[in-house]
């Protein structure tokens, strides 16, 4: 098993810490009430979005920033509760960015 | 918050199980197999390990405050007084002389 | 099927150019609220609730909490309680602890797994609090981290790092700076900045220009 790729308390090689911010994306807030909404309707535990994190790959993990990786715990709860899958969402996706053009 | 009746009390010196669990786990690496002290009772809550996999989290566990000292944790420290706080179940804590 | 950004006033990327994952929340929402799962308002709601939440609300408990020794007492006994006083909403905290700065003792506080933060009563937590470098360093060397951000303690000062693992969430209670005695509790709210409530930092000593 081993430890958690987001079990790094004490781990060595951490820098500097990086005090800028940045005001959050509409992608951000959405991603930030939704995760609430959810929790609030009682349709997934926070417990459940810390494990989903967890299970990730760490490449992923690692590389994702902080809204993506609650975006992408938030679509694994949600297609293992089966109330989304994964086809849906993709479909929605690719809708959504016809309408959107392409980057 | 209630101080339920738990196994232990503060001030009792206590060893964080050094193993190594499948799962969704709260008691971080770091902690594991070192030995400190009970801080406060907080009571009882369910258990996070069952929560995050859709189950109802009972039977509830036992969660403390439990207080480290740094020197006693990590091969270099700074302060000499310095410490370490956690929450921990009741499951991952050992009595200890 | 609409992907109306009206529930958020944050920075607009031009929808195309964002990433993978930042697009996909757009198609989660959608659908949800077409199968009822969650409606619009659920979602405002919420949006509505974070904006209201705010520094400025854990500000006002210490300044309080500075000129009222009672309610520094009923705060430290009872925060919940505390904030209710102050008609500041805490309800969603599910436990609150307050930790209590002295002279010879400082408290600063991470989440090491991931993120926990007192949201109710602070808002959304700071980027670095969020990052991989505090919460790989807080915890082995808070005094560094102080270092960074302008806080240099003696060795008689003892430093009290506490890792937020369960359903505890914990607020610092700052240190009242020396020379405050005449100020009004406005005034000396705004010597209470975010970063001293996590514990990186002291109180302001001087009222910001």
């Amino acid at each position: 098993m081993a430890r958690g790729h987001h079990d790094i308390g004490g781990l060595p090689g951490a820098g500097a810490i990086d005090q800028s911010e940045h005001q959050l994306s509409d992608w951000e807030i959405l991603a930030d009430a939704v995760n609430q909404a959810l929790g609030a309707r009682g349709i997934k535990r926070t417990d459940e979005m810390r494990r989903a994190r967890e299970e990730m790959d760490s490449e992923t993990y690692r590389d994702m920033t902080y809204y993506e990786r609650w975006i992408a715990s938030i679509e694994t709860i949600l297609i293992e509760k089966k109330i989304l899958t994964k086809d849906e969402i993709d479909r929605r996706l690719g809708e959504f960015e016809k309408e959107w053009g392409e980057p | 918050m209630n101080s339920q009746a738990g196994k232990f009390k503060p001030g009792d010196r206590v060893t964080v199980k050094l193993e190594d669990r499948p799962g969704h786990i709260r008691t971080p690496w770091y902690i594991r197999g070192k030995t400190g002290w009970i801080e406060r009772v907080y009571g009882d809550f369910l258990n996070p390990e069952s929560l995050a996999y859709g189950r109802d989290g009972l039977p509830k566990r036992t969660l403390y405050l439990v207080a480290f000292n740094q020197a006693d944790v990590w091969d270099r420290t700074a302060g000499p007084t310095d410490k370490v706080l956690v929450d921990i179940y009741e499951h991952w804590l050992d009595r200890t002389q | 099927m609409s992907d109306t950004p009206a529930d958020a006033h944050g920075h607009e990327h031009p929808k195309h150019e964002l990433s993978h994952y930042a697009k996909r929340i757009y198609a989660i929402r959608d659908l949800l609220v077409e199968k009822g799962v969650l409606t619009e308002k659920d979602i405002q709601c919420q949006v509505e609730y974070q904006e209201a939440r705010s520094p400025a609300n854990g500000s006002k408990l210490v300044a309080h909490a500075w000129v009222d020794s009672a309610f520094k007492a009923r705060l430290i006994a009872d925060p919940k309680a505390a904030c209710a006083e102050m008609g500041i909403d805490a309800a969603a905290v599910n436990e609150f602890v307050i930790l209590e700065n002295t002279e010879k003792v400082r408290h600063m506080v991470v989440c090491t797994l991931c993120s926990c933060y007192p949201r109710p009563i602070l808002g959304r937590p700071p980027d670095w609090y969020k990052s991989f470098n505090y919460r790989q360093r807080a915890v082995v060397d808070p005094r560094g981290v102080m270092r960074e951000f302008g806080l240099d303690l003696p060795d008689d000062v003892e430093v009290r790092v506490h890792d937020s693992t369960a359903d505890i969430r914990y607020l610092v209670l700052p240190l009242r700076p020396k020379g405050t005695e005449g100020h009004s509790e406005a005034d000396l709210a705004q010597l209470v900045t975010r970063d001293s409530m996590i514990g990186v930092t002291d109180a302001l000593p001087t009222i910001p220009e």
